[in-house]
């Protein structure tokens, strides 16, 4: 029993604690590739602590909800890290959903988000609580067949159950309907989480903006609350696709030496990905907006051939 | 068990009189619009908690045969009861008892134009109509009560019939139903000649012994006939202009139950009458469920009218019902029935849960209406400060109908993924593919519903009211309130306690495919298919709550900065904030217009007058931007084109002369005779 909450707690705080860190190195890595010193990696935290020290100014035309959804996100994105294996493949609370309850509870946040970004009135809110609504509705439809992609290979949809299957038979892995179904959902993480080519993180021209446009309000701690959950989806969606298509060194019980080098393999696969994602922020450019459901498009279509294979090739 | 049928013609017979009295009482207090009012919906209510202990009773084995020999011709009426019949008068149940407490204050202001006596003896009339249809047993039973249901919701429709829109709807409707009817009726004929019974209790076993080709007939036939009713895609024209056009409680009936008696007449031909059958008819049923989903969203999301962009979502629901149903067929076809069990109890779970969303939003959307006199989402805007209720109950039923957790609709939509994602157990790829597109048009379906609910709640009630008529609104009476109350209940106690409803689900379908559903449950987890999928609704519930309640206690205790201070909204340094910066509903469904070009194709005109001294300053601006219907124009128009040259040809025939009008007589009469020998 105590190893079990243990375990729990122990999930849970390297998602709410790692996310800012991981935030914090992307920065870092893209400042160093573009040439500049860049924040230090820990600049998040204090950024998080500032905004908790400070008033929290609220739009007069703003509802209750306006005010709640920033506790919603932050408890989504718990809750996930409870799902979630982050380090191991036998965490207590998995038999709360498999990973498409997993997406529905993300979509949840997102439902919120969309309609707090609306409350407040402005136009700016309004344009990117449309778009991002939009851009989640698009990448649904790879998810979920990406999602199938993987499931008919590993003969189950439970995240730990995938794990343990592709761990257990690292030859199932290797073929293109895997790969391509990698390729599907690293677009996807790219598109939810509001990272170039769809979204730039970084920007604050108002017309270019989605997920800055839809949190403009927040501020105080709501905003850190805000800021907060979406570093925890990052994290969140990153230690997803680490572990389900890398699913080496995921502890599949729940010793202290097997949990000790998951730990270890997942600090090693997020920092490859920060790296990556950092490298790709670097070298491409914000799409056009309608140029996004091209793109989405295409993963959909990358996600469908990697189903495919797995039928043709089964 | 109940084996007691003399408690099952009991409740029978009760949930008759209750609605008889409310049509005639309703009719007879014709003097007193009050008293109709009460009279018609108090008893009405009263009918349907009586067909919901009626439908509870027969879910849990309760069984009846009753024989009215006198009532009808050939056969007489005849009615029995078994679990699939239970389960759909159970769900219209759930549709109307809050219909008939919403309505006994909804219907308060119709008294001064409109005939309360009529809207209450329709609304009994319509009711019962529906009920008794899944308890019909033999066609001319069927047949009649069909059509006292489209008749009497065909009056309800054109209740507000001092409006043109309002009665070319109900004109719409009348010929569609009646189009559908015939397709019945050919259907029920065929399959009565066929197997040489009126009975439905004979079919099955005759039915299987049909040539091929009888059996093809009548599944299109029954199927166009069923799936009109249901409003699939491209049989769907009536809904959106006839659910709006109701008044919003009938709307709710009609959307939320009304449609599901086509779905009950669907499962009834698949599954028993006629039996499995080859694998077309399964991926038929696949793909106009993916196609009605899918396109069903994409016009609910484009709709500025609140009640059609309600309707249209409709017939997306339709499409998510038909997806599993058609999973369900396919799975049977290919002797996996304990998967067609599994995807048939996530297609009845999710027509229990539309019944209950759909009909709270409807209230929801009437409510809005009673208070602003208008259902143009661009006129509306900030009612959640000034009728915080009513705001609070339809996101429960956005947030249902967007399929999240822990609400209702998630945990049908899963079953529904779960069933369609275990289809790799299926080996052939020509159904792979099938199924690999029915997910994809299943996710696209719920993340676009997720957008369109966001952007109906979001515009209709969140921000700053767009027009002095939102401004004005008030909260609406406690009756409208309960009854949308009841139904946010219901999606929130079916979406995080699922044993509830899957106890009696799994023996329906027992009853269906002989086979026990794929899936293990107990009282907070569902697990399908093995162990390819869990969920824990009550937990993700709990889990919500909790953290919910905890981060706000430890911001609090980790010493948070907790002032909070009003001001204006930030705009660039704008010096007045109105509801013109607001985004509008039309702005917000603009990204899909723009990415699904191809099926709106729309037509846009921007009108701008400059000012005469200088480009740089404008008068006015007109813009324009419509979608258009493409099924309308593509098969509707050239098919009235053709009907109408050909009664322009037959017009030819009338002379207007006595004398010729005896000739046809008389040739008609000798073809006849000629025919008959």
């Amino acid at each position: 029993m105590f190893t079990k909450i243990a375990i729990e707690i122990l999930q849970l705080l390297i998602v709410a604690l790692g996310s800012p860190l991981l935030v914090g190195v992307i920065r870092k890595a893209k400042a160093r590739l573009q040439g500049r010193r860049g924040a230090p990696i820990f600049q998040p935290y204090a950024d998080i602590r500032k905004l908790f020290s400070k008033e929290v100014v609220v739009s007069e035309n703003s509802s209750w909800l306006f005010r709640f959804t920033p506790y919603l996100l932050a408890t989504t994105m718990l809750l996930a890290a409870l799902i979630v294996p982050v380090l191991t493949t036998s965490a207590p609370l998995a038999f709360m959903g498999n990973i498409i309850a997993l997406m529905y509870l993300f979509l949840l946040g997102t439902f919120f988000l969309a309609l707090a970004g609306l409350d407040a009135g402005s136009a700016f809110g309004g344009m990117g609580s449309s778009r991002e609504v939009a851009i989640a509705a698009l990448a649904e439809p790879t998810v979920l067949i990406a999602i199938f992609g993987i499931a008919l290979r590993a003969g189950t949809t439970s995240l730990d159950g995938m794990i343990i299957r592709f761990a257990a038979e690292p030859l199932l892995m290797l073929n293109a309907g895997h790969l391509l179904a990698f390729f599907a959902f690293f677009i996807v993480t790219l598109a939810e989480n509001g990272r170039l080519p769809v979204d730039n993180p970084a920007t604050h021209l108002e017309l270019t903006m989605i997920h800055e446009a839809m949190i403009l309000e927040y501020s105080g701690r709501l905003l850190a609350l805000v800021e907060w959950a979406a570093g925890m989806k990052l994290f969140l969606f990153l230690t997803l696709i680490s572990n389900l298509f890398f699913p080496w060194g995921v502890a599949l019980s729940n010793t202290p030496s097997a949990l000790t080098i998951a730990f270890l393999a997942l600090a090693l696969k997020l920092l490859l990905f920060a790296g990556a994602i950092a490298l790709l922020e670097t070298a491409v450019a914000k799409l056009r907006l309608f140029r996004v459901p091209e793109l989405l498009a295409g993963s959909f279509t990358v996600a469908l051939l990697a189903v495919v294979t797995s039928f043709f090739l089964k | 068990m109940i084996t007691d049928s003399t408690l099952m013609v009991d409740l029978f017979l009760l949930t008759l009189a209750c609605f008889g009295v409310g049509a005639l009482g309703a009719l007879s207090a014709a003097g007193s619009p009050a008293l109709a009012r009460i009279v018609g919906h108090v008893s009405a209510l009263l009918g349907a908690i009586s067909a919901l202990t009626f439908g509870v009773a027969g879910l849990v084995g309760g069984t009846m045969e009753l024989n009215i020999p006198d009532l009808l011709p050939v056969g007489g009426a005849a009615f029995g009861v078994d679990r699939l019949s239970a389960f759909f008068v159970l769900v219209i149940a759930v549709g109307a008892i809050p219909a008939a407490l919403y309505a006994i204050g909804y219907t308060r202001e119709y008294a001064e134009k409109h005939s309360l006596a009529g809207i209450g003896f329709a609304f009994n009339i319509f009711i019962v109509g529906m009920i008794l249809i899944p308890l019909a047993r033999n066609v001319l039973t069927f047949l009649a009560l069909w059509e006292l249901m489209s008749l009497a919701s065909y009056f309800l429709v054109i209740t507000e019939h001092e409006r043109e829109d309002t009665l070319s709807a109900g004109w719409v409707y009348f010929v569609m139903t009646h189009a559908g009817f015939a397709a019945l009726f050919l259907g029920f004929l065929l399959l009565a000649q066929t197997t040489g019974s009126m009975h439905f209790a004979e079919w099955s076993a005759a039915a299987a012994h049909l040539g091929p080709d009888t059996r093809n007939l009548v599944f299109v036939l029954l199927g166009i006939g069923f799936g009109s009713k249901a409003g699939v895609i491209p049989l769907h024209i009536w809904l959106p202009r006839a659910h709006p056009a109701a008044p919003s409680h009938v709307s709710a009936l009609m959307s939320g139950v009304m449609i599901k008696v086509g779905v009950y007449g669907l499962l009834r031909v698949a599954f028993d009458w006629l039996g499995a059958g080859p694998l077309w008819w399964g991926g038929m049923m696949l793909i106009v469920g993916a196609v009605s989903g899918v396109l069903g969203v994409l016009y609910a999301l484009v709709d500025p009218d609140l009640k059609r962009l309600l309707a249209y979502s409709s017939v997306e629901n339709i499409g998510i019902i038909l997806l599993g149903a058609g999973a369900a067929m396919l799975f049977q076809a290919t002797q996996l029935s304990g998967l067609a069990a599994l995807a048939l109890v996530a297609t009845l779970y999710h027509t229990l849960n539309h019944a209950a969303f759909k009909s709270l939003l409807f209230m929801g959307a009437g409510a809005v209406l009673h208070a602003t006199h208008t259902r143009n989402m661009e006129e509306l805007g900030g009612l959640i400060k000034r009728m915080p209720q009513t705001a609070a109950l339809f996101l429960v039923g956005s947030l249902a109908i967007a399929a999240l957790p822990p609400f209702n609709g998630f945990i049908s939509e899963w079953l529904t993924f779960q069933a369609l994602l275990s289809s790799f157990q299926i080996s052939a790829h020509t159904v792979n593919l099938i199924f690999a597109l029915g997910v994809a048009a299943l996710a696209l379906t719920s993340g676009l519903a997720v957008a369109c609910f966001v952007r109906a709640f979001g515009i209709t009630f969140l921000a700053l009211p767009r027009s002095d008529r939102a401004e004005h609104a008030r909260e609406v009476e406690w009756t409208m309130r309960a009854a949308m109350a009841l139904l946010a209940l219901v999606c929130i106690v079916l979406g995080v306690a699922p044993s509830l409803v899957l106890t009696p689900l799994e023996a329906i379908v027992f009853d269906l495919t002989g086979a026990h559903a794929d899936m293990r449950f107990n009282l907070t987890a569902v697990v399908a298919n093995g162990e390819f999928g869990w969920v824990a609704p009550l937990w993700i519930g709990l889990g919500l709550v909790m953290f919910l309640l905890a981060i706000p206690l430890a911001l609090r205790l980790l010493g948070a900065n907790q002032r909070q201070r009003f001001y204006e909204t930030w705009g660039c340094g704008r010096a007045l904030q109105t509801a013109r910066f607001e985004y509008t509903a039309t702005a917000f469904a603009n990204p899909f217009k723009r990415v699904f070009t191809v099926l709106y194709r729309p037509i846009k005109d921007l009108d701008i007058e400059f000012h005469p001294e200088s480009r740089y300053f404008v008068r006015t601006i007109e813009y324009y931007n419509e979608g258009r219907l493409i099924f309308e124009d593509a098969i509707y128009r050239p098919l009235l084109g053709v009907i109408e040259t050909l009664a322009r040809r037959a017009r030819v025939l009338q002379s207007g002369n006595v004398h010729s009008y005896l000739v046809y007589i008389l040739v008609a009469l000798v073809a006849l005779l000629i025919f008959a020998v």
